[in-house]
């Protein structure tokens, strides 16, 4: 049947080109940990993709009980994590999810890095890929004040005044996440709508240009 | 027909569509240019990716429910002596910045001069280490920078961290989430339900508001402490006051004064404080 629903929208759409592209191709004996135990380093970027599903998944079920305002912000978490059904799971996922996908994120680079994978022809791919690394930070940076404690709150203040002390353009750019004098409600709505809106979309397009350039080149040959 | 197929076109259409006929066809990239033995990644390789995938998501879940994520007290910007604490992953650029020569007079070096030159190196890193060779330990400089780097990373944070446990022990504080844990472990091996950090502001009700002294607040007090006694910008609410302060301490206030509170020893009668003071200890929060 599913065959049938296929060639249906193959005819209509001609995807098989489309499948192709995205999934019908080969892995190189040196990049498989099956052949080769030491290629594990290779599996890093396909396990960043793998946390970074789980956080957008935890994050969009987070999203069902959060409330982004100074008065009931805290609350909200606070309900989530003891009173929801598996509410304290999904929380703990994001959270910790957060961690991990930096962790893998630097391993990935790392391997990257050593081996020399960064160049000639794939530079576009590592600037894209460390575009990704400072997205990846900016997400850490405005989840940490969402759930509103005094953890959050000081943190979000000692960064907003260090960013402050950037020349000519700190106090720009300090007002701008602020959105005003301090750190305040104005600050909670802006970190909500760049954490979940502005950042995730950023990443998302600079994924997809990651994966088409990492299909279109194929991944380095052996050292 | 309008664009048929002449081939004479610049561009070839495909039936009366716009759809460009593709000149190229899809070949995925050939693979026989690497040695041994690869294999396709749809349905093998994909289906071992997947079996470790699911290893790492059960030892994932199991950490997610033997540490629940921390959440500590509700942000209360008043409070003095909380010590803030960036993620750990951002620990080494705090920790650089509360050197002398990166902070102060040279903050400028901390926060754009050193993370600037390594970010933008680490960015620009294709185009700076050119050569064609590939293996690290070829690649001396850069896998140095790399090492150095890195090395750095892991002593600031943990300079960082050493220092921020320090600081919780000469305080005497522990981190709030971790207080609140103990005080819902407690409460549960009482068998008494968790309490709860969230402050709901119930309104108070005013209690014993047809006693004749409340009269005498209406005419004293209202002028400050707001004619529904909810006080504001800077002046304390009256109502709950009660559960503040013993009966002597309002009789102390109201006679005395304090600070911006101004003294009524001569404008009242001691009876007139008494009666005051004894209907303000009555206000207090109704049990729940
Ligand atoms: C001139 C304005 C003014 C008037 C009139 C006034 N208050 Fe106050 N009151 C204040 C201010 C300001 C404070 C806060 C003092 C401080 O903490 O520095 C205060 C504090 C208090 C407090 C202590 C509450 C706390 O949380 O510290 C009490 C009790 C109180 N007032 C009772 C009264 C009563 C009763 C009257 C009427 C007899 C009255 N006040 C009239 C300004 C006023
Ligand atoms: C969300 C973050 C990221 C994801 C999901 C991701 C995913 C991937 C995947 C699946 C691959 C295939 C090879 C492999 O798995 O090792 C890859 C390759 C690559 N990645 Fe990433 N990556 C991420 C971030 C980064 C970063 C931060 C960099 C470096 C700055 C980077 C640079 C590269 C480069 C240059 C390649 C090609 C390597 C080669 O062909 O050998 N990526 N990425």
């Amino acid at each position: 049947m599913f065959k049938g629903i296929y060639n249906w929208i193959d005819e209509r759409l001609d995807i098989t080109p489309m499948w192709r592209d995205v999934a019908d191709h080969e892995v190189p004996e040196h990049v498989n940990p099956a052949h080769h135990f030491s290629a594990f380093v290779y599996c890093f970027g396909g396990l960043t993709f793998f946390i970074t599903v789980i956080q957008i998944l935890s994050g969009m079920f987070l999203t069902m009980y959060y409330v982004p305002d100074i008065i009931n912000a805290y609350a909200s978490v606070d309900y989530l994590q003891h009173k929801v059904a598996f509410g304290g799971i999904v929380r703990a996922m994001h959270h910790w999810g957060a961690s991990l996908v930096i962790v893998m994120m630097f391993l990935h680079t790392l391997r990257v890095f050593f081996t020399g994978s960064y160049k000639a022809p794939r530079e576009m791919n590592w600037v894209v890929g460390m575009l990704i690394f400072f997205i990846m930070l900016g997400l850490g940076l405005t989840g940490y004040l969402l759930p509103w404690d005094n953890k959050a709150y000081f943190a979000t203040k000692v960064t907003l005044q260090i960013a402050e002390s950037v020349p000519y353009l700190g106090p720009y750019i300090k007002e701008l996440l602020n959105g005003g004098e301090i750190v305040g409600a104005q600050t909670l709505t802006r970190f909500f709508a760049i954490h979940v809106f502005f950042l995730p979309g950023a990443l998302l397009a600079l994924l997809a240009a990651h994966f088409f350039m990492i299909r279109k080149q194929g991944i380095s040959g052996p050292l | 027909m309008a664009h048929g197929h002449n081939s004479k076109e610049k561009v070839v259409f495909v039936g009366d569509s716009r759809v460009k006929k593709n000149s190229m066809v899809n070949i995925p990239p050939d693979f026989t240019s690497f040695p041994g033995k690869s294999e396709a990644f749809i349905p093998y390789f994909l289906l071992k990716e997947w079996m470790v995938g699911v290893v790492v998501l059960v030892g994932f879940l199991v950490l997610t429910i033997a540490h629940p994520a921390p959440l500590g007290y509700p942000a209360d910007p008043m409070n003095a002596a909380f010590i803030p604490m960036p993620d750990w992953y951002f620990l080494f650029m705090y920790q650089l910045l509360k050197y002398p020569y990166v902070s102060g007079d040279y903050v400028v070096l901390g926060v754009m001069g050193i993370p600037g030159l390594a970010f933008g190196a680490l960015l620009l890193a294709p185009f700076l280490d050119t050569g064609k060779e590939r293996r690290f330990y070829r690649r001396p400089i850069a896998s140095s920078l790399m090492l150095l780097s890195l090395i750095s990373c892991v002593y600031l944070t943990k300079v960082s961290w050493d220092h921020y446990q320090h600081q919780l022990e000469e305080s005497g504080t522990k981190p709030e989430h971790i207080v609140r844990e103990e005080k819902a472990r407690e409460a549960y091996e009482k068998g008494q339900p968790a309490p709860s950090a969230v402050k709901r502001a119930k309104p108070v009700a005013i209690v014993a508001e047809d006693d004749p002294a409340y009269g005498l607040i209406k005419q004293n007090c209202m002028a400050c402490h707001a004619t529904d006694l909810n006080g504001g910008s800077g002046i304390p609410a009256l109502r709950g006051i009660g559960d503040q302060f013993s009966l002597e301490e309002l009789h102390d206030v109201v006679t005395n004064g304090n600070g911006n509170m101004p003294a009524f020893k001569d404008k009242l009668s001691t009876a007139e404080i008494d009666q005051i003071a004894t209907w303000l200890s009555k206000q207090k929060k109704a049990a729940e």
